[in-house]
């Protein structure tokens, strides 16, 4: 009987975000009634301009990559109970050094990427690192601290890139190009799919056997459930913490090199590119688990796509899509949303099953 | 019969799907003391909070004084005059008993608070209901069984007619239960009617009329008291016959495991919670902490397992000074920890079964043969341990959150007394759960002293603590005020004497009882001469 209940649960919350995801599609249709000339021609290619060719496509595929990597970064932090705001300027970090890295080093072919890899997922855990220090030792809350970092690592990120790798050449404000060696190649002509996909599969695999599959997984989630447990049980929670942060950190500022080295190959970022934000909403909708941030992911990346198609072919602005981005993360995070229905299948449920004798006695 | 209140195929399911009333018909008579008896989980509280308005039922309807009547809040079922007396007292401690019985209709003067009518009014009901108070006092200095009457004088001054006492006897000592029972009969008397909800068949039988009986979320009977034996209630209850004495074999203590040394705390509010507390734990012993709530003990408890650092005083297990150091290092040196509160240490409520039962042992070679955990053997672990210590569910993947009270509780002693530990501490280890699994716990733990390992038992119930102990204390203020070296002499009465703080021991007595447990049989003369006068001394 447990098992129905929890298998119950499971497509609940599945339904719940579909049901959401749906609402909130209709209202963006409402709302594009009034505000344009052409509301079906708009919306259809927004639902589906994605699809329309190959190279869009790609679109779909090149934008969450970045919002795979930054998901994860949130959910890890997140299955520990803590906040992770920090995102953001961790992935901003982990693309200043690995464009530096890129810049500096004279090194052959595969060695350099995985050197400027490297050295992003350093420059993200350390500044992962701080927040999670700061909440282990002092009691910081590490919402405020992550928050906050975000504005300092940014103007840093800005002054080093400024005033020392600056293209003074370049029409605008961005940096020299990174070395040829350490670009992560395009391989799929018209796309811009780049092998930085094999780093984001990767980073996934490792995520998800770290949390489910590993000692310190185990403990990170433990203390995430119930941290009074995982201490009352010898869990060092202090250490959690940290290091719960520290991982979230470096998986940002891989992507952030992933994007870099795949994309743009020199920096070109004078303000805040976001992509930490949008983790916290993919690792929403995929409720942590790792496998569900790829879904997730690739859903945002095909709302944005859709978004920016309608833009171009019709009167209706892509902003149009953070009104439908706001509406389903309201609807489903509120607790209470569709909780009338859920408890009316539990009482049906649980009223059935008393009603067959009871072979697990009192329990 | 006149018939006061009556609930009609009241069902309530909450959120995790568990039933706690199934189609429940309840009535109770004008006039009468009404008993509703049932194990921890049957329903009895969920009952009530439908009625006083805290719950909403799913099904079923409420008929108050032969009228239809839809209870949504607290103050709706206060209007219709039926009050509540909670668990838990709902009184704020900073306040005046007197203040805290008038909070919400203070007399005034002006705009503030005319205090000297409020003592009258409070005792002048005092007085009419014979329920004794010190109206001046601050609740935080007053003790348990009288903050429970300025709860009931709270319920009659808001014209409460229907009085619910939710197992009101937990906290009290038998002294104080029997002037609780004393204003329960006046109260009958003056026309008052009252809910009565227990498991101490005892009292059930000494205080009501009429007895209701729930088992499982459904209403299993109602009696006549006079009519029924314990036995036959008891019965009902659990569905079949019930051993109430544990069967024990004597005790053979061997060197001490765990020595407490002058253990102090000063809490950040600057209150003095322990004043020096001393004991020592043998090998293959039950040393048993008897006292009312809140004397030091779950602070006690908290120190010796890691969660929090004394103020002063040493704890040592087995030789090694463990005073201040965390949970996990504790653990390392052989002491197991069994919590008051399951879901709070005990358990990661969202978490299967299994990995709950690896929670203090997730770092061992066993679990991780290599970089990965395996979790094959963290299934068959977890299967095992189900199955060893019949917990009820399908599988060890299941959620602990679906499990019942008892259930969750065997899978903390599950882990705890499968951790190969030195010393036990338990605290409250049968706490809302049902008969069977308090029995499987008893069995469990005296298994376990009988092979060796040290039990430290902390428990409010009277009846756990002195048929599971061989030796016990008593915890009264922050300090040990008795220690009895055999726990099968003692009586409840003289112990609830020490509970209450009326009597207590000198240091010398307890050292001479100490030490003719300790001496083994060396001068039992010297032991057994004092024990008398440990009595004539305090009076």
């Amino acid at each position: 009987m447990n098992g129905t209940t929890r298998t119950t649960d499971y497509l609940f919350q599945v339904y719940r975000t579909l049901i959401a995801v749906f609402l909130a599609l209709v209202l963006g249709f409402v709302i594009t009634c009034f505000v344009s000339e052409m509301p079906l021609e708009a919306f259809g290619n927004f639902l589906l301009g994605p699809l329309t060719s190959v190279r869009r496509f790609g679109n779909v595929i090149e934008a969450a990559i970045p919002l795979v990597f930054t998901g994860l970064a949130v959910a890890i932090v997140f299955q520990a109970s803590q906040f992770n705001i920090g995102a953001e300027g961790q992935f901003f970090m982990g693309a200043v050094a690995a464009v530096i890295v890129g810049i500096v080093l004279p090194l052959p072919g595969v060695i350099h990427v995985l050197v400027c890899l490297a050295a992003a997922m350093a420059a993200g855990a350390l500044c992962g690192w701080i927040p999670g220090v700061l909440k282990a030792r002092l009691g910081a809350s590490e919402l405020v601290s992550s928050l906050m970092l975000n504005y300092v690592y940014f103007r840093l990120g800005v002054y080093v890139i400024n005033y020392h790798f600056r293209d003074k050449e370049a029409g605008a404000l961005v940096s020299w190009p990174v070395r040829e060696t350490s670009w992560l190649h395009q391989f799929l002509q018209p796309t811009r799919i780049h092998w930085g996909i094999l780093v984001v599969a990767a980073a996934v695999v490792f995520v998800y056997l770290f949390l489910y599959r590993t000692r310190w997984g185990y403990a990170l989630r433990m203390t995430g459930l119930n941290i009074n447990f995982a201490r009352y049980a010898g869990i060092s929670t202090a250490s959690v913490i940290v290091y719960s942060q520290v991982l979230g950190g470096a998986i940002a500022g891989l992507g952030g090199a992933v994007e870099m080295l795949g994309i743009h190959r020199r920096f070109i970022w004078m303000m805040m590119p976001g992509y930490g934000w949008d983790g916290i909403i993919v690792a929403i909708l995929a409720r942590n688990n790792p496998l569900g941030v790829v879904l997730g992911a690739l859903f945002l990346a095909y709302m944005r796509t859709g978004a920016d198609i309608m833009a171009r072919m019709t009167d209706v602005s892509a902003e149009m899509v953070t009104v439908i981005q706001g509406v389903m993360i309201l609807l489903v995070t509120a607790q209470a949303f569709l909780a009338g229905w859920r408890h009316r299948i539990v009482v049906r449920e649980a009223t059935r099953r008393k009603e067959v004798p009871q072979s697990e006695g009192a329990a | 019969m006149n018939a006061l209140l009556e609930m009609k195929r009241i069902t309530k399911v909450y959120p995790n799907g568990v039933v706690a009333n199934q189609s429940v018909d309840f009535s109770v008579a004008r006039g009468e003391i009404h008993a509703l008896v049932g194990e921890n989980g049957a329903g009895k509280t969920t009952l009530m909070k439908v009625l006083f308005g805290l719950e909403r039922a799913d099904e079923g309807e409420v008929f108050y004084k032969g009228e239809k009547v839809d209870i949504t809040s607290p103050s709706v079922a206060i209007s219709h005059g039926i009050g509540m007396v909670h668990q838990h007292f709902m009184l704020v401690p900073s306040l005046t008993v007197a203040e805290n019985v008038v909070l919400g209709l203070e007399p005034r003067r002006g705009i503030s608070l005319d205090v000297k009518a409020a003592v009258r009014r409070t005792e002048e009901l005092a007085e009419e209901y014979s329920l004794p108070v010190d109206a001046a006092a601050r609740v935080e200095d007053i003790p348990v069984g009288m903050r429970q009457k300025v709860e009931i004088l709270k319920a009659l001054l808001r014209g409460a007619e229907l009085l619910v006492l939710d197992e009101p006897t937990a906290v009290l000592t038998p002294q104080e239960t029997v002037e609780l029972f004393a204003a329960l009969r006046n109260l009958r008397e003056r026309g008052h009617t009252i809910i009565f909800i227990s498991h101490k068949l005892r009292e059930v039988k000494e205080i009501s009329d009429r007895v209701t009986v729930m088992r499982n979320g459904r209403v299993v009977g109602v009696v006549r008291t006079a009519e029924a034996t314990e036995a036959d209630i008891s019965r009902m209850m659990v569905g079949r016959e019930v051993v109430f004495r544990v069967e024990k074999p004597p005790a053979t203590p061997g060197r001490p495991v765990m020595r407490v040394e002058d253990l102090r705390l000063v809490t950040d509010a600057g209150k003095e919670v322990l004043k020096g507390v001393s004991f020592v734990v043998r090998r293959g012993e039950i040393l048993g902490v008897a006292g009312v709530e809140g004397n030091g003990q779950t602070e006690l408890v908290e120190i010796l397992t890691g969660l929090r650092p004394p103020s002063g005083g040493r704890v040592l297990v087995d030789g090694e000074d463990v005073t201040g150091a965390d949970p996990g290092t504790i653990r390392r040196c052989g002491v197991s920890h069994i919590p008051e509160d399951r879901m709070t240490y005990g358990a990661a409520a969202e978490a299967t079964i299994r990995e709950n039962l690896i929670a203090d042992r997730c770092w061992s070679k066993r679990f991780n043969p290599r970089v990965l955990m395996s979790l094959k053997v963290v299934a068959e672990h977890g299967d095992a341990l189900v199955r060893e210590y019949d917990i009820r569910a399908r599988s060890s993947a299941t959620p602990v959150k679906m499990l019942s009270g008892g259930n969750i509780q065997k899978v903390v002693v599950a882990r705890e007394l499968s951790a190969d530990p030195k010393v036990i501490v338990a605290n409250q280890p049968n706490r809302g759960i049902d008969v069977g699994a308090t029995e499987f716990i008893h069995r469990k733990l005296i298994e376990k002293r009988s092979s060796g390992v040290g039990v430290l038992l902390v428990s409010a119930d009277l009846n756990e603590v002195m048929s599971l102990s061989d030796r016990l204390l008593v915890l009264y203020g922050g300090e040990v005020v008795a220690l009895f070296p055999d726990a099968s002499e003692v009586t409840e009465e003289e112990l609830g004497l020490y509970m209450l703080g009326v009597k207590r021991m000198t240091p010398e007595e307890m050292a001479g009882a100490e030490a003719a447990s300790a001496g083994g049989r060396a001068d039992p003369s010297d032991a057994e001469a004092r024990s008398p006068a440990v009595g004539g001394g305090a009076r």
